[in-house]
């Protein structure tokens, strides 16, 4: 059956969450449709749960802040469908979906992907062994199942989430074997640059990642800095890991988990499905859909706001929700344009203090060149489990681009359609050919998104509720 | 490999994992469960066969594909668990199940 409303969230995260309680500020029929369970996106998962006890206690101010949000939400009369896989957008705006086996057409007169972001893939030889997990994985496990690694950890990456993971665990009585900072020294210095501006700007911030580095410290956490290469070994599972340090020698070191982080990036997928144009994001190495001052795509009544729109962190979704959905107010005339700006304003220039710390962050926490080309033997692709050289031997037939190798290699064609790869099998490509990343692009996006049954497909019924 | 913290709450749910039977807990996810598990994989890779554990927990990684109540490929990272469910793990490619 296809239903009709005015605006289409999908995504129940804090950019989700705050453009519905805009738009229903401001009387719009508004539908939210999010794959997990309960709302909060990555970053409050589970919060409704977890908040008030003490083990929430423990998971920070920054967690606790996202209860606040959630009760905001569930009060805000917003139609909220958790547990749904979109799996088509199209323009129109349309969206197709399927929860609970069954299967559903959204027309909405605006549609906003508030879709968040993914850690960035980091590919190195072993990591498709049980045992190697991300550390957002590791967190989310935390947060929403209250369950940590049964052994000392060893937790390889950079920026803040692996810090803040180091402390999450501590505190609730985990142990970590080592912490591989894989920050590498270049970037060090050219964020030391912009440190006193960051301090300046959003001191809170930055004590944060102070008082993690301590918490570390105090609890005599082995720290390695200037780690490059990293290998796990093992046959069914991890057994070791192998790092490269500073000095350039190796060391090998029983482990039976292993953590990696190396930044997140924006989820793309739909919007390179519908067509949307991109900008690639030097400073954050990604793309992103390059987006007007409103959040609005190149597709019209087509919106993204919060980590999908570039990395800037829960505040910043947030208002980047709240500032979308004043637009759509407008849009759907309910606002006046001189009224949509006005009442934008303050949101505006708080999302500006939010992202007072983001040139520091991204100078700091930006990959290494072996994320991005790892060494030839690494699987470049999980689910077709293709290396990169294979991929590289393809540039040896002229001038591919990845939808080229794609079709050759299969590279990108299994479960998880590029959202493991694609940045790898670019980057692989621009190296060997001497070309930049932009000039490539990636993978196609096609439907479905997500592995969706013939029976739910047939399914589909395409008449109009008020047909 | 994970272990459930001390005061967490468990056996509200109880389901199937190849044939063996599994305590949980309301609102967690298949995965979680499985990362619990003496053999924490869900499925065996489609072209080396190899064991693939649940890797990213939020839905994009797509390596903890299980066969959950009869329906192959499902992400069960995305999946809370039911009390009764049947969880097979994937070997290999679904119609090798």
């Amino acid at each position: 059956m296809s239903r009709n409303v005015d605006l289409l969230i999908i995504g129940a995260g804090p950019a989700g969450m705050s453009a519905a309680v805009t738009a229903r500020r401001h009387g719009l029929d508004v539908l939210v449709v999010d794959e997990q369970p309960a709302p909060g996106g990555q970053i409050w998962r589970n919060v409704e749960t977890m908040a008030a006890t003490a083990r929430g206690r423990l998971l920070g101010a920054a967690y606790a802040e996202g209860a606040g949000a959630v009760t905001r939400f569930r009060a805000s009369g917003a139609a909220y469908e958790p547990g749904t896989q979109v799996w088509q957008v199209e323009p129109g705006p349309r969206a197709y979906m399927t929860r609970q086996g069954a299967t559903s057409l959204v027309e909405a007169r605006c549609l906003l992907l508030a879709t968040g972001a993914q850690e960035r893939p980091v590919p190195f030889e072993g990591w498709t062994l049980p045992g190697v997990l991300t550390v957002g994985a590791a967190q989310i496990l935390l947060k929403s199942s209250g369950q940590i690694p049964d052994v000392p950890v060893w937790i390889a990456g950079n920026g803040p989430l692996p810090l803040l993971y180091a402390t999450q665990l501590l505190k609730v009585g985990g142990r970590i074997a080592g912490f591989l900072d894989t920050t590498p020294p270049d970037r060090r210095r050219a964020a030391s640059r912009m440190f006193p501006g960051a301090v300046l700007g959003a001191p809170g911030d930055i004590a944060k990642g102070l008082v993690w580095m301590a918490t570390l410290r105090r609890a005599g956490v082995k720290i390695v800095r200037g780690v490059t290469d990293i290998e796990a070994i093992g046959g069914q599972a991890i057994e070791r890991i192998r790092y490269r340090i500073a000095s350039g020698d190796d060391v090998t070191v029983p482990a039976q988990t292993l953590l990696v982080h190396e930044g997140i990036v924006p989820t793309i997928h739909p919007t390179l499905a519908l067509g949307c144009a991109h900008r690639w994001d030097a400073a954050q190495i990604c793309f992103a859909p390059q987006l007007d001052e409103w959040g609005e795509t190149s597709q019209q009544d087509i919106f993204v706001a919060g980590d999908g729109a570039g990395i800037g962190g829960a505040t910043a979704a947030g208002l980047r929700g709240e500032i979308v959905a004043i637009r759509i107010a407008a849009r759907l005339g309910r606002l006046s344009e001189g009224q949509a700006a006005a009442s934008a304003r303050p949101a505006r220039g708080k999302l500006r203090r939010a992202l007072i710390s983001r040139p520091f962050l991204d100078a700091l926490c930006g990959p290494r060149h072996a994320v991005l080309v790892p060494n030839d033997r690494t699987l470049a692709c999980r689910c077709e489990e293709v290396t990169v050289s294979e991929i590289r031997a393809q540039v040896a037939y002229g001038r591919p681009g990845p939808n080229q190798v794609k079709a050759f290699t299969r590279a990108g064609m299994g479960p998880c359609q590029g959202r493991q790869c694609a940045y790898t099998v670019a980057s692989i490509l621009a190296e060997a050919e001497g070309r930049a990343v932009p000039d490539l692009g990636l993978y196609r996006a096609r439907p479905p998104f997500k592995p969706l049954t013939i029976g739910e497909l047939a399914a589909l019924d395409e008449t109009s509720e008020a047909a | 490999m994970f272990r459930k913290l001390p005061d967490s709450t468990m056996k509200a749910v109880t389901l199937s994992i190849d044939g063996v039977r599994v305590e949980c807990a309301q609102g967690e996810t298949v995965a979680a469960v499985l990362l619990r598990q003496q053999e924490c994989w869900a499925r065996l890779s489609t072209v080396s066969q190899a064991p693939r554990a649940p890797y990213c927990m939020m839905g994009v990684c797509f390596d903890c594909l299980a066969i959950v109540d009869g329906v192959a490929s499902v992400q069960t990272c995305l999946t809370a668990v039911r009390d009764g469910m049947i969880i097979e793990r994937q070997r290999g490619r679904p119609e090798a199940a």
